[in-house]
């Protein structure tokens, strides 16, 4: 029952992919302040917001200040809050996080940039040792309200080290709450709660999707942060996707649509925790799930949701939960990502395996 | 087979290095082996003499805690020590020089810091017994947790250290206000990419920071050369900011230069490196044997060199004090011992549920569950019986 669709989109770099579509994701109540912006923008304006609700609030990172980052995330903020505030750090990511506990314990709530995914191993320990454990080893004496942010996937064909999905190891770490936002909507109130939370918070932001645009109404309520959605309603297969996949998933249910098929797509939002119950509800109506991330499959999110699921609905799947993702490769050069990333072929081949059960 | 190792034969600077460290002028030193006072161009200390007996009572109740808790290991109360053995006046010294605004961020072995930091000895022993991770609150004495990755606790000094420059606490001039930090460190420690961040860091910040490393010249097994080819205090000029090197079984040496380095941190002029010159008397820890590699005439060597004895011999000849006071801080430490010694016996074990507390402030519906399923698992033993629901 393979069969290939034609290529709807070939990935040579962002920002020349459609956007997605309004009608996809409704929006939330009063539309009055809606406004069309990108993810990235959505994110500069989370964070603008929660500088000016809180003074205490800080961002530190590599070239976030005068430059405004790399992805420009941080633009203007500088200009606007000081240098003290928006802080350019050594090229250390290890020291980034590690003063930014430091701060932290003094009050601070630092916002922490790493520049891209790949980068992010020379802080590893400072993450998992330290920032992970302190509260705990504090019993609850010491919080670490510290937020980082990490640009992560591919698809923008880049060199290497530049592209990685490493979710799966900070989400596998207790002390961490791991989030990672696929609509502007959310990476703007996603980012916020983010930085009002008192744990340690990663946000794994889509780089390849930050140029799409979306509507963004900041008057709305925010969804709680560890929810996941379900975004397009279906009946025969669940969809399960988060950051950059959450845009591929649905453009699969839109072309299985096309063949008659009916996919629910699940946005998980939320890694640590995952939002299980909202999933088995989904999976419950539909009886099959396909989880769907860029990061590699073997031990990535997709094993952990695919056990759970299973042992919470054995005997409603009609199908074992199938994942679709990275393969167990270092991620290639960029001339083989189009083949490396899952994209809407993939995910519509785990569609047929599933509904072939 | 070549030494790939070998120094340089015909550098000069490395071979003046290369003489002994008490011959050298750059070590400060203002009480002798002998306890005689010295004096220095740089630094004095301006103590009274209620002070230099208060600071000996300090030194011998620390070594006596030290002594009781390996004891203690020995007995298998403790499933490990990390002793502070000849390292008391580097603690000692530099912890009486702060401000109760300032903030320390210690290694596993700050007993002494503790101590000046006014944490009960019996709280330290909880991490080493296993009934806790920490068991104090360091906000309640500007004592951070132990922390036992090496070197990560510089960051977070440097890192508190920056957010006292964005409270407008450095350089104001307000001795009540103006604070600075304290990262502890050893000599193993200046090999981390952690701890030489942490001076990049604090140096392009001007953050108020004192690196203290106590150079006790051995990580465990590998000796100072394993870990620099310059004397440590040196390494200070290229972050730029200032090191000097220290007489660490120097109580009077370690509070004036350590004075000195937090007055400097609080005025707003930035960090600065102070390398402890001491020793590790004992083992690494209570799971080391330091026969293995090293002798035994060095540790006889630096045992003439001990920080209580030279501030006995000093206090005892001046008459500051007398055979009177020494006895009764020995009774003292025999109090304090057996206090210790008690409350560990009577520490009890955590309640097995507690180990699900604090891992988030925050509920994580992971934690909820496991906990939840964890009190029900628990609870069916309990219910029971042990020895009945067992064949």
């Amino acid at each position: 029952m393979v069969r290939r669709l034609p290529r709807l989109v070939r990935h040579h770099g962002p920002g020349r992919e459609p956007a997605m579509t309004d009608s996809v994701i409704p929006p939330d109540g009063d539309r009055a302040q809606a406004q069309t912006i990108t993810l990235a923008k959505a994110i500069n304006m989370g964070l603008r917001r929660a500088m000016e609700n809180d003074p205490k609030v800080l961002i530190m990172g590599e070239d976030v200040g005068t430059l405004g980052g790399v992805f420009r995330i941080t633009d203007g903020l500088r200009k606007d809050f000081g240098e003290d505030r928006v802080i350019d750090t050594p090229l250390a990511e290890s020291g980034i996080i590690g003063t930014a506990i430091g701060l932290a314990l003094r009050g601070y709530r630092p916002v922490c940039e790493i520049q891209f995914d790949g980068f992010i191993y020379p802080a590893y320990d400072q993450i998992v040792s330290q920032l992970a454990k302190m509260g705990y080893r504090s019993a609850g004496n010491l919080h670490l309200p510290v937020v980082i942010r990490v640009p992560f996937g591919g698809g923008i064909g880049a060199v290497e080290h530049h592209s990685e999905s490493p979710e799966a190891y900070f989400a596998h770490t207790a002390g961490l709450r791991v989030v990672s936002c696929a609509t502007p909507a959310d990476a703007y109130a996603m980012i916020q709660q983010a930085i009002t939370c008192d744990d340690p918070v990663m946000v794994f932001e889509p780089k390849r999707r930050y140029w799409e645009k979306g509507e963004v109404d900041v008057a709305a309520p925010f969804l709680p942060l560890h929810s996941a959605r379900v975004v397009r309603a279906g009946a025969q297969v669940t969809v399960a996707a988060y950051g950059p996949m959450v845009r591929t998933a649905l453009d699969a249910a839109t072309a299985a649509e096309a063949e008659g098929r009916s996919l629910e797509v699940v946005d998980l939002r939320t890694l640590s925790p995952l939002d299980l119950d909202t999933l088995e509800a989904s999976v419950r109506r539909t009886r099959r799930l396909v989880v769907v991330h860029e990061a590699p499959m073997f031990l990535g999110l997709g094993a952990e949701i695919a056990a759970r699921i299973s042992e919470r609905c054995f005997y409603h799947l009609e199908a074992p939960v199938l994942r679709v993702g990275g393969f167990h490769t270092p991620y290639p050069a960029s001339r083989y990502e189009e083949d490396y990333l899952p994209d809407l072929d993939r995910v519509l081949d785990a569609v047929d395996r599933s509904l072939a059960f | 087979m070549t030494d790939i190792a070998a120094r340089p034969a015909a550098d000069p600077d490395l071979a003046a290095l290369a003489a002994p460290v008490a011959e050298r002028s750059d070590l400060v030193q203002l009480l002798t082996p002998e306890g005689e006072l010295v004096t220095h161009p740089d630094y004095s200390a301006d103590v009274s003499a209620d002070q230099l007996r208060d600071w000996y009572r300090d030194l011998v109740l620390v070594r006596r805690i030290d002594t009781e808790a390996t004891a203690l290991q020995r007995q298998g109360e403790l499933g490990i020590w990390a002793s502070l053995l000849g390292q008391e006046a580097a603690q000692i010294g530099s912890a009486r020089a702060l401000a109760p605004q300032d903030y320390v961020f210690p290694t596993y072995r700050e007993h002494g810091v503790a101590w000046c930091r006014g944490v009960d000895p019996v709280t330290l022993l909880g991490l080493y017994r296993g009934v806790n991770l920490g068991g104090w609150d360091p906000t309640e004495h500007n004592f951070h947790l132990y922390t036992i990755v090496i070197g990560s606790q510089t960051l977070h000094a440097t890192g508190y250290a920056m957010g006292i420059q964005r409270d407008g606490a450095v350089g104001t001039g307000d001795p009540g206000r103006d604070a600075a930090v304290v990262a502890c460190f050893g000599d193993g420690a200046t090999a981390q990419g952690d701890v030489n961040e942490a001076f990049v860091f604090a140096s392009v910040f001007n953050a108020p920071v004192v690196f203290l490393c106590q150079n006790n010249q051995w990580a465990i097994s590998e000796p100072n050369e394993r870990q620099t080819r310059i004397p440590l205090f040196q390494r200070a000029r290229g972050f730029g900011f200032p090191g000097v090197r220290v007489d660490g079984n120097d109580v009077l040496a370690m509070y004036a230069v350590t004075s000195a380095a937090l007055e400097r941190a609080r005025s707003g002029e930035g960090p600065m490196l102070i390398e402890a010159f001491t020793y590790r008397m004992g083992a690494h820890t209570t799971s080391d044997d330091p026969t293995r590699y090293r002798i035994a005439a060095e540790v006889e060597e630096w045992k003439l060199k001990d920080p209580i004895a030279r501030l006995k011999a000093y206090l005892a000849r001046t008459g500051l004090a007398a055979e009177d006071y020494f006895s009764a801080v020995e009774g003292e430490a025999d109090v304090l011992a057996a206090r210790i010694r008690r409350a560990c016996l009577e520490m009890p074990d955590p309640d097995p549920r507690t180990m699900f507390d604090h891992v988030y402030v925050e509920d994580h519906a992971l934690v909820a569950e496991e906990r939840a399923w964890f009190a029900g698992y628990h609870d069916s033993f309990v219910t029971t019986g042990p020895e009945e629901s067992r064949p």
